[in-house]
Parts: structure tokens; sequence; C-alpha cells
């Protein structure tokens, strides 16, 4: 037995078992919190090129489950946000509530499958198990989704599916050109050829409808904006990153010697555009969630932005650090946003922005967590998010890169314009609305995750080090000389 | 052996155009049980160009069979999701109105 085994064993365990006890599921984060928990701390402690072959099959055929530094940033602060989402679900998601149980019946065992799907995704090297991983998150978020609105989950449904199925179709040629589809393998057997470079351009496109880069974002905002609280905080925090992460594994690793500038700018433009469109987007939005749903199309951006900067960087490292601490700092911190817009939004009468009058005076806690999560998006120091953009900021500066560290400062400038608009609301001075006092536990939620997302700004040598761990080979050494076009 | 290697091609070919065909009925149908049916067309053609492309001259390689397999299990597991959502969709679309919709041939 591994702690890599069982962080995906575990949530799939806690899954059938939530299944048999129905609406009394909800009780099973009491056990799997800890468990969870405890197994991300054991990954974090273990040796530095800590593997495990699931079933001790041999590579070609067997699966690697492998501790690298993507998965010892991204493992723990899934957990973190998990057990933070359940625990504010906790009320809302229990047979107590009245009407709606079937809800209560669905949502703990669909929380378990993308809990071990994500981890397994985090953790795999096989392009073909992380197809079944991706299915799984899919299948999760959309029954997730579809909880607000049946149509968006459905819409959501079928651009999945598609996804899912360009991912398919280039695994399925690098299946019969390599006879292997394990990622580590691939590093060393990959050529670039045309069917290899058909089947990265086919995965990849799948893959950024699941990471919902813009232009192929249309399905995240209605489906986001739509779902329960719990349900938005999963789908925006966890499930977009499993693409990214993929893609990432993909480019930096599987197909390094594959990759040429013109594909990395184009990935880096795309996520430009993002930042841009997803900000603007979200300053014209007049209800809470379509904006907050925005700026993760925004904050996509910014992971793609960094390809390019990782490619061109003299020591690779440090962008390459700083788009996996964007990644954690983003899933904390728009998880707490969900969370305690969801609370603020349940206390008063409607969902449009101008509805949060006063509310800073009626439920301080709340809106506090929501403007700490906002420091963190918008990259104000201290924070996570500031840790990253100045990385990502300082290699830009540092290549010569004008255009993508003017969109940096430009899209941290937008994400202050949309995100001062809530608060300032919620701050101005306005017949308070009367509502009932906040739950502890409910806002002890956002502020955690809110609180930890300001923390990991005091962390940056730490989350460094860890990204650096079992980094591929493209990223430890420095690059001796640019490919050419 | 020319023919066994010619039938080779054969499948992966009768693949592609399968996902080309299902590829363009997803984005030309707009009632979502076509556009499922479509989906699934394009799984059927990729589950044919991964266990085509693993047909050796004498022995057939396992390996592609096996992804073939967990991939069929994968389709037919969304594709329940994707019919009961949909199911779900008309009936909640008919509540108010009893009277079924008519069936949209316009994009047949």
């Amino acid at each position: 037995m591994s702690p890599l085994d069982l962080l995906v064993a575990a949530p799939l365990a806690f899954m059938v078992a939530a299944l048999v006890l129905g609406q009394g599921g909800r009780w099973l984060i009491l056990a799997a919190g800890p468990v969870m928990l405890g197994l991300s701390a054991w990954l974090l402690a273990l040796p530095p090129d800590a593997a495990h072959l699931v079933g001790n099959w041999d590579l070609p055929l067997g699966i690697l489950l492998r501790a690298d530094g993507v998965a010892r940033l991204l493992v723990p602060a899934t957990c973190v946000c998990f057990v933070a989402v359940a625990l504010y679900a906790w009320p809302e998601f229990s047979p107590k509530a009245g009407r709606e149980t079937a809800r209560a019946h669905t949502f703990w065992p669909m929380l378990y499958l993308m809990w071990g799907g994500s981890n397994a995704g985090y953790l795999t090297t096989d392009l073909f198990n992380l197809y079944v991983t991706i299915e799984m998150v899919s299948l999760a978020a959309v029954a997730l989704a579809a909880m607000g609105s049946l149509a968006a989950g459905l819409q959501y449904f079928m651009i999945a599916l598609v996804g899912s199925l360009a991912y398919l179709l280039g695994v399925a040629l690098l299946a019969g050109h390599y006879d292997t589809v394990d990622a580590t393998l691939l590093a060393v057997r990959a050529r670039p050829d045309l069917p290899t470079v058909l089947a990265l351009a086919v995965m990849t496109a799948g893959l950024l409808v699941k990471a919902a880069l813009f232009p192929l974002h249309g399905w995240l905002p209605p489906a986001h904006a739509a779902a329960p609280a719990p349900a938005s905080a999963l789908l925006s925090a966890i499930v977009v990153k499993l693409g990214f992460v993929i893609i990432l594994r993909l480019w930096f690793e599987a197909f390094a010697e594959v990759v040429r500038p013109a594909a990395i700018h184009l990935l880096g433009g795309m996520g430009a555009l993002a930042v841009i469109y997803g900000s603007i987007q979200a300053i014209r939005q007049e209800r809470l969630k379509p904006l907050v749903a925005y700026s993760t199309v925004a904050q996509l951006g910014y992971l793609f932005l960094a390809f390019p900067l990782i490619w061109n960087a003299r020591i690779p490292g440090e962008p390459w650090a700083a788009v996996l601490v964007h990644a954690v700092a983003h899933m904390l911190a728009k998880a707490a946003m969900f969370l305690a817009a969801g609370l603020m939004l349940k206390a008063v009468a409607g969902d449009r922005i101008s509805d949060l009058g006063g509310l800073a005076r009626a439920m301080p806690l709340s809106v506090t967590a929501f403007a700490l999560a906002a420091i963190s998006l918008m990259g104000l120091p201290p924070s996570g998010g500031f840790t990253a953009k100045f990385l990502l900021l300082h290699a830009a500066i540092e290549q010569g890169q004008v255009i993508y560290a003017g969109v940096l400062v430009i899209g941290g400038l937008l994400g202050a314009a949309y995100l001062f608009r809530p608060l300032s609301v919620a701050f101005g001075a306005s017949a308070a609305p009367v509502v009932r006092a906040e739950g502890a536990l409910r806002v002890a939620a956002p502020l955690t995750l809110a609180a930890l997302a300001i923390a990991l700004g005091f962390a940056g040598m730490t989350l460094i080090e860890l990204s650096s761990i079992g980094a591929p080979p493209a990223i430890a050494l420095p690059l001796a000389e640019e490919p050419g076009p | 052996m020319s023919l066994p290697a010619a039938l080779g091609h054969l499948f992966p070919l009768t693949g592609a155009a399968l996902v080309g065909l299902g590829l363009f009925g997803f984005i030309i149908l707009r009632h979502p049980l076509r556009q499922l049916l479509a989906v699934n067309v394009i799984a059927a053609g990729i589950f044919l160009i991964l266990g085509g492309l693993g047909r050796g001259e004498d022995v057939t390689d396992p390996y592609p069979q096996a992804l073939v397999i967990t991939g069929i299990v994968v389709s037919v597991a969304l594709t329940a999701l994707g019919a009961a959502m949909i199911t779900r969709l008309a009936e909640d679309r008919c509540a108010p109105a009893p009277t079924p919709e008519p069936p949209g041939d316009r994009d047949a």
C-alpha cells in the first residue's frame, strides 16, 4: 500500500459508502476529511522520487502513479477545498433542509467521485487512465451543474463529451504509433512526425474545452453561475484545473521535444485574450454569480499565458512554479469566493450586485471572506495570487515579452475593477438588510479557504521548492538552445 | 499477405470517416438526442481506429483492445447519463403544457 494508491482508492470507497448510506452520506465527511488530509500530508512527506506501479504491472502496460511537484501542490489544495466545501454543504444537502431530498442523495457520492477522479488525474502519467479520470470528473461535474440548471448542465455535458472524445482520439493515435500511452515513456520515444503532432493537437483541443480557455469557454458561465454555491465552488476550483494539468503534462513533459514556438505562442495568446475578455465580461455583469464565473474565465487565462513564459525562460523553474502557485491560489480563492457569494445571496432578496447594499454590516464575516479571496484573485500582496503574478511578470519582463507583461498588468487592474464593485456596494451606506445570524460552520469554510489563499503569499520559497520536485527535464534544466520555428 | 494488410487500413479509415460524420452531425444537429447519437458515432469511429491500429499481420495486439473495452464502458455510462438528462429536461418542459412537442423533423 502506498498513499498514492489510497489517495485515489479512499474517495472512491467513500463514494460507494455514500451511495449505500443515501441521505446519511453527509456524515462521511467526518471520516473522509481527516483521512484525506492525513494522506495529503503523507504525500508531502514522501521522498522526492516516490512512484507506485498499480498492481505491480510493469510500465508499457501498467499504470504509474507519481508524486511529482504538480501532484504535491494540487492534491493537498484539492483536499482542503473538498473538506471546506463539504462542511459548507452539510446543512444545504441534508434531509432537514426540506423539499429537495433527491439532492441530498446525489450530492455526496458526486463529491467523492470528483475527489477520486481529480486525485487520480494529478497522480497518474498514463494518458488513457487520464481519459478515464477526465470522464469521472466530468460526470460528477455535469451532475452537479445540472442541480442548478438542467439546460446548462446538458449543454456542458455535450461539450465535455466531445472534448473527451477528441482527447481519446489523440490517445488512440498515440497507442497505435508508439505502443504505449505513458507520458514518461512518450517523453523518451516521441518524434516530431505527423501522427504525433496530430495527436497532440486533437488532445489539446479537447482539453482546452474542458479547461474552458477562451474562445472555448462558452459553457462555463451559465453552468457555474446557475449551480448551487457548493457545486459552483467545486466546478470553478477543481474541474477546470484537471484539463489544465493534463495540458501542462503533455506540452512540457511527454511532448517537450515536439512542441514548436508558434504553437506555444498560440496558447499564450489565447490565454492573454481570455484574461482581457473574461475581465471585461465580468465588469459588465449585473449579477454576482456570473461575475465570479467570468472571473474564472479570466483567471484561467493566466495559466495558459504562462506557457510561452515557461518555454522561453532562462530558468524555467520560476514561471513553472508561478503557474502552479496560481492554480493553487485560484483554487482556494475561487472556492472561497463562490461559498461567500452563496452566503451573501442567500441573505438578500435578489441576485444582483445592487442588492448587496449594506451587507458588510449585516454579515461582516462573509464579506470579509469575499474580500480576502478578492485580494488573492486581484494579485495584491501578500497573497498566493500576488506571488504567482509577480513571478510571471518578472519572467515576462526578463524575456522582453512586452505584450504578456502588459496583459498581466492590465488583467490585474481589470480584476480590481470587477471585484471592487460588489465590495463597494456591500460596504456602502444603505439600510442594512435584516439577515439571520451567519452559521459559524458555514462562514468558517470560505474564511479558511480565503485565509489559506492569502497565507500562500508567505510560503513562496517552500512552494517553489515543492513545485520543482520531479519536474520534467525541460523545466529542471535550463534549455540549452531554443528550437527553431 | 497483401489482403490482410489492406484490410488493416480499412478499419482505421472507416473509423476516421465515422468520426468525421459524427462531428458533422454534432455541429449541424440541434436536438440534444440527435447530438448524443452523433457523439456516439464519433465514439464508435474512435474505437474502430484504436482497434484497427492494433491489428497485426498474424497476431492482434491485445493492448488496444483492452483500451477499447474500457472506452466502451465509459461511453455507455455517459450515454445513459445524457439520455437520462434529456428525458428529464423534456419532462420538465412538458410539465406546464401537457401537449408534447411535435418531433423536430426540420433538422433531419
